[in-house]
């Protein structure tokens, strides 16, 4: 294959990023979800609006923010909320286009651990950090998107602990849009739309659930991204490749990142 | 103690830790570095929590320690998710003995705790999440600025202090500083001095968190405690140096300036 001159996770944050569209409500997980919005937002969708879970709704950060409460964030967005008001008003009435998550794990049907590994609860091998807003916001927000690394640690047959819901397997678990429970509607929406990693791009399959691989990066093999899954990964027959990354998307990308380091990298608070 | 990436309350976590307070049932939507820093030094038996890591960095490694090896003592665990426990603390602020919400579709997180339940809406029949009102012993803040009588004015992110303060029996509020005349632009975040019980003024007191208007977030700090709190002896030893062995915040202050600490600049 071509020398490639970008990064695997570059190919995965600008692949995210190019799916944002303009004026879309995004919640935004902190980390990879975080750099593909704003990346987004620095290209082809000012208008992208993002909220992150300490209450700043249409928050403009100019460098990526190290926490969810950056006080960039809360200068730069159109209003500030209490978190309470944030779970309340804004994301279970439905009022959020795109939950983007990161997670520890996930399984072939997209649901998420960010809880354990290994051991049990009481003692687990590993502890994470828990569910935070992700158990709701995976199932309040119209969809899902998630993004994370592609491998076997990632990809797993079976969670040890599932923090947000997915589709679970046998059953519908979230309902649709327009679905009602004795005539009023409910705004719980369709889960996980797609997964984004580096190797590729996973959709599910309506009638199950399960992801299966839909797209692969350039100059990935289907072979590279099944071995790096847990599970036995179905392929789509219409296989997409990503279109490499533009000139113009990296040197967004890369001057996001360089200004971020720049801001986060000196101490600010000693006088 | 609350403040949600913002008005951490540092200085009165520190003050814990010197005190030598034992056998308390933390509480914290999102315990960052000051729960790590007191469960490290076994100031904890008991974590109520949405959300354990250091925010944007990585683990929190006491924490992870006092839960995996129980290092230096056990610790319980009592699990909710965000949009739960700002609930819960809604309810306890309302005077309410549990909240309703729409949650934990799915998710593992109920099976491991009775303080997360569900109950049949009359009106429609769904079925939703009921989670116990939050009615802690005592809620402590950090807040910009309070008048001489005790009036207390949050600026910037809001998080849940304010829903803390009223769910609270006493509440404790740390300020940048106490200031004749409060200024509070109409529709600001006031607390009166009628649900504050102590205010006390330590300016830089959210430090390494930030107090808006007043100084950044030191992510520098932020990211250098991942370092100092990997190890356990590095962590004491940290401890020792630059809180058991300073008499207050201001002296902590001087002695990380003083140290070979990233924070140092």
């Amino acid at each position: 294959m071509a020398e490639l001159d970008y990064t695997s996770i570059e190919i995965m944050t600008i692949a995210a990023a190019r799916r944002l569209a303009n004026g879309m409500v995004c919640f935004v997980g902190i980390g990879m979800p975080s750099a593909a919005a704003n990346l987004a937002r620095n290209i082809h969708a000012p208008e992208v609006v993002l909220i992150y879970e300490s209450g700043t709704i249409g928050a403009k950060p100019s460098v990526l923010p190290l926490s969810i409460g950056d006080g960039e964030l809360a200068e730069t967005a159109d209003c500030l909320v209490s978190v309470p008001e944030l779970f309340r008003y804004w994301l279970q009435a439905g009022r959020v286009d795109v939950g983007f998550l990161g997670a520890a794990q996930i399984d072939k049907c997209g649901n998420i651990n960010t809880t354990l590994i290994g051991g049990t609860y009481a003692s687990p091998q590993v502890r994470l950090p828990g569910a935070g807003g992700a158990s709701e916001i995976a199932t309040a927000s119209k969809e899902v998107w998630i993004i994370l690394k592609q491998n076997k640690r990632t990809f797993v047959e079976r969670l040890d602990f599932i923090t947000s819901s997915g589709h679970q397997q046998g059953r519908r678990l979230a309902p649709r849009n327009g679905d009602t429970c004795n005539g009023r509607r409910l705004t719980r929406g369709r889960g996980p739309t797609i997964v984004i990693t580096d190797l590729g791009v996973l959709t599910p399959d309506l009638a199950t659930g399960e992801f299966t691989l839909s797209g692969i990066h350039p100059g990935v093999t289907v072979e590279q991204v099944r071995a790096a899954t847990g599970w036995d990964l179905k392929v789509s027959p219409r296989l997409d490749t990503t279109p490499a990354p533009t000139g113009a998307e990296l040197a967004r990308l890369r001057d996001l990142h360089a200004r971020t380091d720049a801001a986060h990298g000196s101490s600010m608070a000693e006088r | 103690m609350e403040g949600f990436t913002h008005l951490i309350p540092f200085a009165a976590g520190h003050e814990i830790i010197r005190q030598r307070r034992r056998d308390l049932t933390l509480i914290r939507m999102t315990p960052d570095i000051i729960y790590d820093q007191m469960i490290g030094m076994g100031c904890a038996t008991r974590l109520v929590f949405s959300w354990g890591g250091n925010p944007g960095v990585g683990s929190l490694h006491r924490f992870r320690d006092a839960i995996q090896n129980s290092w230096p003592i056990p610790l319980e665990l009592e699990e909710h998710s965000h949009a739960d426990m700002a609930a819960r603390y809604q309810a306890g602020a309302s005077g309410l003995p549990f909240a309703v919400l729409r949650g934990y579709v799915g998710s593992d997180i109920p099976k491991y705790n009775r303080s997360i339940s569900s109950v049949a809406c009359p009106f429609t029949g769904e079925v939703l999440t009921a989670t116990r009102a939050l009615t802690p012993d005592v809620a402590i803040i950090h807040a910009q600025k309070a008048d001489r009588r005790g009036n207390v004015l949050i600026q910037g992110i809001p998080g849940i202090q304010k829903e803390a303060v009223l769910a609270s029996k006493q509440a404790i509020v740390t300020v940048e500083e106490i200031v004749d005349q409060l200024d509070a632009p109409i529709n600001a975040c006031v607390l009166p001095s009628w649900v504050v019980t102590y205010v006390s003024e330590v300016p830089g007191g959210a430090h390494p968190s930030y107090a808006h208007g007043y100084y950044h977030r030191d992510n520098a700090f932020c990211k250098a405690w991942d370092g100092i709190s990997r190890d356990r002896e590095v962590f004491l030893q940290w401890m020792r140096e630059h809180i058991l062995k300073t008499e207050d915040f201001a002296a902590f202050r001087r002695s990380l300036a003083q140290g070979t600490m990233v924070s140092n600049g």
